[in-house]
């Protein structure tokens, strides 16, 4: 126990987790957004916009994690000098936020689709039999029910970009919590196990409450048919 | 492909003239807008503010060319694939041992493979490794990058795997429990000899698809020193300075592979359907979080609907899709279909839910009410998603 109280004395453990949850939460938003954009493409009249949209999904699905974070940093940052900030730290954070928003976005539209799955094909007529054009019956009747129905995706979408978010010390973001484990091991190589307990029981306790609010929301927001 | 334009096309009217032209336009529009953004992002590759030409020949040669393949990209791809195959088998291995633990009698062997299933599941892969990895190198195991990686992967997969077991063993009709314990087997056995090698074939097309998992998560060990195609690939960047080059070919090879993976996976389901009564899908359904939020009898049931719309009679499920979901039991199949308004033990006063037709002894009753019978099938079938929700 002792040895507890000291590695969290020694290192700043809860600032970490800290960093992983912003990465999570930016890269929710923008991935949240990008999705949606995403699904109405891919189910929008236009065909090139079905094409594009359909094309950035399998790219982004059938690519490892790992080289998209990579690339933002010896590619995007190195070579093309894309920068967010003059920080090295700042910067690297939102490079790594944008290579999480890119990936899971792909994520995102594939869970909405399967929520606009879910809404019968009577709404979409009825939508259509009121006048409604594509915009309108995308965003007032289809969406919103395909929300209600992806919820449980959507949830473990979110639950896989919390741990994700570790991969962004693949993208030089050094105060998150695998950088942090790793270095803590490297100086602390008798506590390996505790450490390794600290860092896993925190991501155990971080996504059990996510999973039965996924599981609480699924059932509560699902449209009674 | 069918279906993807049948559930667009829903969305909006069948486009007159007038709708043609707009949307002609708007295609033109969206495609001008792409090609400029293509073209942005190659002017930006020509010029970068302070930076070489990265579309210079001389920087994209040396990530092409026979040499780099022989020496970097293959045998980084042998290693990545050589990892993800011990890793598959492995998680196999680990999926049916913890998959069956979780569906054995004893509550004590239950609760042992619930724990280790719902750890291996919450705790990011990338910890793991990293674990592994400092853990076996400190015990002096030789090799320790390659072990990390594949044990990782073993125990996060294995605990993908025993979930789809579970819910494959879950989805099978109950007659083939009752079947298996009236012939005179004990529950163990029934399990072990009826259960779980029908639930193998219905999640052999998830298992394709945590292939694609595991092939894509190998790029973790990247990390961690192991020396696959993603590390090989920045080794030969930082010789020639082209790391975006040989970045890209790195990207394009992984993307290769899991395509015809995932394209695998998607081929598969028709094979296996006939080797087993549970029903096969190519998605791995099992869900990520701890008390399995999952909508997937809603999502199922959607694509029953689509199923039936669009494939004319071709293969229709046997057994109704709200049987299906982790953790939904399915013992009362027969009870429940009753309930929800089809009676299994007299055919012949039902409406048909495939079909939706009336039986010969009502239609003549139903004369004059022309294609009543259609919509009122259709009504049952979304009640059924309803109801589904509901439990």
């Amino acid at each position: 126990m002792d040895a507890f109280m000291e590695l969290f004395r020694e290192y700043d453990v809860l600032g970490a987790f800290l960093v992983n949850i912003e990465l999570t939460l930016w890269s929710a938003l923008f991935s949240l957004i990008l999705g949606v954009v995403l699904v109405m493409m891919r189910i929008s009249p236009i065909s090139s916009l079905r094409t594009v949209a359909g094309a950035y999904v399998e790219l982004f699905k059938n690519m490892p994690l790992t080289i998209i974070m990579v690339f933002m940093v010896l590619g995007v940052y190195a070579q093309l000098k894309l920068e967010f900030s003059d920080t090295f730290a700042t910067n690297f954070f939102w490079l790594a936020v944008t290579g999480l928003s890119l990936y899971t976005a792909a994520f995102v539209c594939e869970a909405l689709r399967s929520g606009i799955n879910t809404v019968p094909l009577g709404q979409a007529e009825a939508a259509r039999a009121l006048g409604l054009n594509f915009m309108q019956s995308a965003s007032l009747i289809i969406l919103p029910q395909a929300f209600r129905g992806s919820v449980a995706p959507l949830g473990n979408t979110l639950i896989a970009l919390l741990k994700n978010s570790t991969v962004a010390a693949a993208a030089s973001v050094s105060t998150e919590t695998s950088s942090l484990m790793k270095e803590m091991i490297e100086f602390h190589a008798d506590a390996i196990v505790q450490i390794f307990l600290i860092f896993a029981i925190g991501y155990v306790i971080m996504i059990i409450p996510i999973g039965v609010l996924t599981t609480y929301l699924s059932n509560k927001l699902a449209v009674r048919r | 492909m069918a279906s993807k334009n049948n559930e667009s096309s829903v969305l909006f009217d069948q486009p007159g003239p007038k709708g043609r032209r707009m949307i002609r336009i708007a295609n033109w529009i969206a495609g001008v807008i792409f090609a400029i953004v293509v073209v942005l992002i190659l002017l930006r590759l020509h010029n970068p503010p302070d930076g070489e030409n990265q579309l210079d020949w001389e920087l994209w040669r040396p990530a092409l060319e026979g040499e780099a393949w022989t020496d970097f990209y293959l045998p980084g791809l042998w290693m990545t694939i050589q990892a993800s195959i011990v890793a598959v088998i492995g998680s196999v291995v680990f999926g049916l041992v913890f998959g069956v633990g979780r569906l054995l009698p004893n509550p004590l062997a239950r609760a042992v493979s619930a724990v280790v299933v719902e750890f291996c599941r919450a705790v990011p892969v990338l910890l793991m490794m990293i674990f592994f990895w400092r853990g076996f190198a400190f015990a002096g195991i030789g090799n320790s990058s390659y072990w990390a990686v594949v044990l990782a992967l073993i125990l996060y997969n294995g605990s993908v795997v025993a979930e789809l077991v579970r819910s494959g063993v879950g989805n099978l009709p109950s007659g083939q429990r009752e079947a298996s314990l009236a012939l005179g087997l004990t529950e163990t056995q029934s399990l072990m000899q009826i259960e779980v090698p029908q639930a193998i074939f219905a999640m052999l097309p998830a298992a394709v698809t945590q292939l694609v998992v595991v092939l894509k998560d190998t790029a973790l060990g990247s990390i961690i020193m192991y020396t696959d195609l993603l590390q090989e690939s920045r080794r030969l960047g930082s010789m020639y300075f082209n790391i975006l080059q040989t970045l890209v070919v790195a990207a394009v090879i992984y993307f290769v592979i899991c395509w015809l993976l995932s394209r695998l996976a998607e081929w598969l389901p028709e094979k296996m359907r006939s080797r087993t009564a549970a029903p096969t899908e190519a998605e791995a359904v099992a869900p990520i979080a701890i008390m399995d939020p999952s909508n997937v009898n809603q999502i199922a049931v959607a694509k029953e609907v689509e199923e039936r719309r669009f494939s004319a009679g071709a293969g229709e499920r046997q057994y109704h899709v709200h049987h299906r979901g982790s953790n939904a039991s399915i013992r009362e199949w027969r009870r429940t279909r009753y309930m929800q308004g089809y009676d299994e033990t007299h055919p012949e006063s039902q409406v048909d839910p495939l079909t939706g037709e009336f039986p010969a002894a009502l239609r003549s009753q139903r004369k004059g009410k022309g294609g009543f019978g259609r919509s009122e099938s259709k009504g049952s079938e979304s009640k059924d998603g309803g109801k589904d929700t509901a439990k």
